[in-house]
């Protein structure tokens, strides 16, 4: 199934119609029928989008300026959405599975509560990528958000466990109160990261200035940077060969919390 | 209004009028409930139904800015129940501290139609008196807070009764308010003095005063006796949810001395045990002091598993409480007058004290021999949402329901208690009074609770139904000041409802002794710290009767 934007939201389009699970075995009429918000007002997905074709196997794919479309793929379990352009908020909010892919950028709360399945963002990512929201201790359970370019300030807040990979640079607060899972960014990282982690380990490749209640503990080859960055090379990240064998730092707090999180930064050569 | 209705065939209970499930029809005209009506009023066909006067709950948090910090501080416990725009009535949001809008229409839904919000320190009246405003259908007052009035207890120490007197008398003047409250009595001193301080007995001496708590107890006791307040001393005791706390509660009812006391939420004062031990029941000792002292009447406080928020004046409480469990806290202070803490909170059934507690609040009810004096409530949202007073209301009226969730919850604690041994069930009629009959009583309402002629028309109909929970769980029609709220199930209106304070008199030479403390240790003008009548549009004077012996 195709869905092509022709009429521009002129104000926040919430649009959790667009999901796999919502549009697998509808026809392009039925589909075009579901219920979309516009501002407060109640609205059809055919109002703002054109449907071409049926999505039998879960997949979709969104093309247009989506920038003000937010909570596409909501609650997804299953299927691929591709999206053609730039998204708003709420991409893969609370998602259990299935694969999202961006090829522009995309808005804050990217994978906002999700606990399992793939996002990837070939652009950047706004600000709280995998993360709790307002009130709520615990954010990301699992799965995995891959974005190539920068995402902003509050990465992985409150995660308890998956991966989150920033090809770019992150924003300040990156794993903030994180409770596990794994968080790496292969540029700089912003201030205060891992700021009150309780567990959970931060990887950087660059230098990073910590908070004084983290304690440097030793500088070693820890073989599971090697498997990630593997990993992460063949999802299409460049990783420099010097990176996967490296020594790193390990950095352990956050001291006010349980101490028992770690922060990995590069210490070796650079070229 | 004008309107005239008629409610036929319906089994109507009405305790106060001595009414025991007669089928017999109830008459209303202008918002009043009447010996009969003409021919042509709207009737309501109640067959297979039962009639009742609307809920009355005397002790809940709805209103003030100590529930507006904690609707404010938990959006996780909103996000999830949405309460949609329906018809003329407004949206909002539920959780454990709903929306005004959501209390008001969440309460009626259940039957209720009058709330009263339990602890208001007199500088949130505005505050407060807006937000009842917004809080529709139910007719509502509060309680103002004067236990921990640095003011106050410097007159008290002087020994000056009267002007003390005429100082609580103004205060509840000025702030609109309905009843005295005491929470904590002489702890505030301390805590805000010292880190995780607090008094733990009623003679040990107050920091800063001349004073013990015992005085400070008597003194508000005698006061809303000699100035003939609807309502006595509302007392929330010392040594809120210690173990052992029990002792504490008992020296708390001898210090009333014969004369009216409200203990309010009792279950979190009836512990035994040890301090820092695990607590064991003492619900047998309050119930038999409370059975045999006609002076003293309490409500409930049942613990209800599931989800809850603490919000209570009693700062240092909430601090232990925040110590167990790591999360958010809220501490707050009322300059001269209060403190406040506020945490969200979860009862498990597997956790001992959680079990014990909601063990002990069954057992209050039902080894009271009097339920017109231990009637209930979940000190909403403390002990749980008043969502919950439906499963409650099973738990009082079905043995074998109880027994099964009894089952459930940690046997430890379950064993520690006489629940099991009980096999008391409440008749419908011990449930309208403890509902209904009883609390108005107490709050000296005379036309809520009941519905002889002259009464307010505030009328629930429930269908009758085995499962008591799936009946009180939705009204099929509120009737609220002569109006249909709910019919069959389907709001009908909006109501705002009526705001009932008092007006006792008072030597206006008083404001000469007060206004030079407000001018030296308040942050408000004096002139401008009165509530002006224009917050209570719609406000009711309850009148202030003899001075009670």
């Amino acid at each position: 199934m195709r869905l092509t934007l022709h009429a521009v939201p002129e104000v926040p389009l919430e649009a959790e119609a667009i999901c796999p699970d919502m549009l697998m075995g509808l026809s392009a009429d039925k589909a075009a029928e579901l219920p979309v918000f516009h501002g407060n007002e109640k609205a059809r997905l055919g109002d703002f989008f054109s449907v071409q074709g049926e999505a039998r196997d879960g997949t979709v794919t969104v093309e247009g300026d989506l920038s003000k479309v937010k909570l596409i793929g909501n609650g997804m379990s299953t299927g691929r959405l591709r999206i053609e352009g730039d998204v708003g908020a709420h991409l893969g909010a609370e998602m259990r599975g299935g694969e999202i892919v961006v090829t522009g950028n995309a808005g804050d709360w990217v994978g906002r509560e999700m606990s399992g399945g793939r996002i990837t963002i070939r652009g950047d990512a706004g600000h709280m990528v995998g993360c709790a929201v307002r009130g709520v201790p615990v954010g990301m359970l699992g799965g995995e958000i891959i974005v190539h370019g920068n995402a902003g300030n509050e990465v992985g807040h409150g995660m308890r466990r998956g991966l989150i990979a920033i090809g770019g640079d992150s924003g300040d607060f990156t794993g903030v109160s994180m409770k596990a899972g794994t968080v790496v960014v292969m540029g700089r990282l912003g201030m205060r990261p891992g700021a009150g982690m309780v567990r959970g380990t931060l990887i950087s490749t660059q230098p990073a200035e910590l908070l004084p209640t983290f304690n440097y503990d030793t500088t070693y080859r820890p073989p599971i940077i090697r498997t990630i960055l593997i990993y992460l090379r063949k999802l299409g990240f460049t990783v420099e060969d010097l990176y996967l064998n490296g020594p790193y730092q390990r950095w352990s707090g956050d001291s006010i919390e349980l101490n028992k999180g770690e922060i990995l930064l590069y210490a070796g050569t650079r070229q | 209004m004008g309107s005239e209705l008629k409610i036929i065939n319906g089994r109507v209970y009405d305790p106060i009028n001595d009414i025991d499930g007669e089928i017999r029809d109830v008459c209303i005209r202008d918002g009043k409930i009447v010996e009969s009506v003409a021919d042509d009023a709207k009737v309501i066909d109640a067959a297979g139904k039962v009639v009742m006067p609307g809920g009355v709950d005397m002790h809940c948090h709805i209103a003030g800015h100590k529930v507006n910090l904690a609707r404010k501080f938990q959006p996780e416990d909103h996000r999830h129940d949405v309460q949609p725009r329906v018809g003329a009535l407004r949206s909002g949001t539920g959780g454990t501290v709903p929306s005004t809008f959501t209390t008001g229409y969440r309460y009626a839904t259940l039957g209720y139609t009058t709330a009263m919000e339990a602890a208001v320190p007199p500088m949130g009246a505005r505050h407060t008196l807006e937000e009842l405003h917004d809080t529709p259908v139910v007719d509502k007052g509060f309680y103002l807070l004067l236990a921990n009035n640095v003011c106050l207890n410097q007159l008290l120490e002087q020994g000056r009764h009267a002007e003390f007197r005429d100082a609580v008398a103004w205060w509840l003047n000025k702030s609109k308010a309905y009843a005295i409250k005491l929470v904590n009595p002489g702890g505030d001193e301390p805590w805000k003095g010292r880190k995780n301080s607090n008094v733990h007995d009623l003679d040990q001496p107050i920091s800063g005063f001349d004073l013990t708590p015992r005085k400070i107890i008597k003194a508000l006791i005698d006061v809303s006796n000699d100035l003939g307040l609807p309502h006595p001393a509302h007392i929330h005791c010392n040594n809120l949810g210690h173990s052992g706390n029990y002792a504490t509660t008992l020296e708390t009812m001898k210090t009333a001395d014969g004369r009216r006391a409200h203990i309010t939420h009792i279950q979190f004062h009836s512990y035994g045990g040890e301090v820092g031990k695990n607590p064991t029941s003492a619900a047998r000792q309050i119930v038999d002091y409370i059975n045999e002292h006609p002076n003293i009447s309490a409500d409930v406080g049942q613990v209800m598993f599931g989800k809850a928020t603490i919000m209570t004046a009693d700062a240092p409480l909430t601090w232990l409480l925040r110590n167990m469990s790591k999360d958010k806290w809220i501490n707050a202070d009322t300059e001269c007058e209060s403190g406040c803490g506020i945490i969200p909170f979860s009862y498990q059934e597997h956790v001992y004290t959680h079990a014990i507690q909601w063990a002990i609040g069954l057992e209050l009810f039902l080894l009271s021999k009097d339920p017109w004096r231990m009637v209930l409530s979940t000190d909403h949202p403390n002990g749980g949402s008043f969502e919950n007073y439906p499963r409650l209301i099973r738990l009082l009226m079905d043995k074998p329901f109880r027994d099964e969730q009894a089952k459930r919850a940690n046997p430890k604690a379950i064993a520690n208690t006489s629940l099991l041994d009980i096999d008391r069930e409440f008749t419908m009629r011990e449930i309208v009074i403890v509902t209904r009959a009883g609390p108005a009583r107490l709050l000296g309402l005379e036309n809520k609770g009941h519905l002889g002629v002259g009464a307010d028309a505030d009328i629930t109909i429930y269908d009758e139904m085995e499962d008591k929970e799936a009946m009180f769980n939705a009204a099929r029609y509120v009737i609220k000041g002569g109006e249909l709220f709910i019919d069959n199930h389907e709001f009908r209106f909006d109501h705002e409802g009526s705001v009932y304070h008092v007006s006792p008199s008072y030597n206006p030479e008083i404001e000469r002794v007060l206004k030079p403390f407000f001018e030296d240790y308040y942050s408000v003008q004096f002139e401008n710290y009165p509530v002006s009548d224009h917050y209570i549009a719609r406000g009711v004077t309850v009148p202030t009767g003899q001075s009670q012996p």
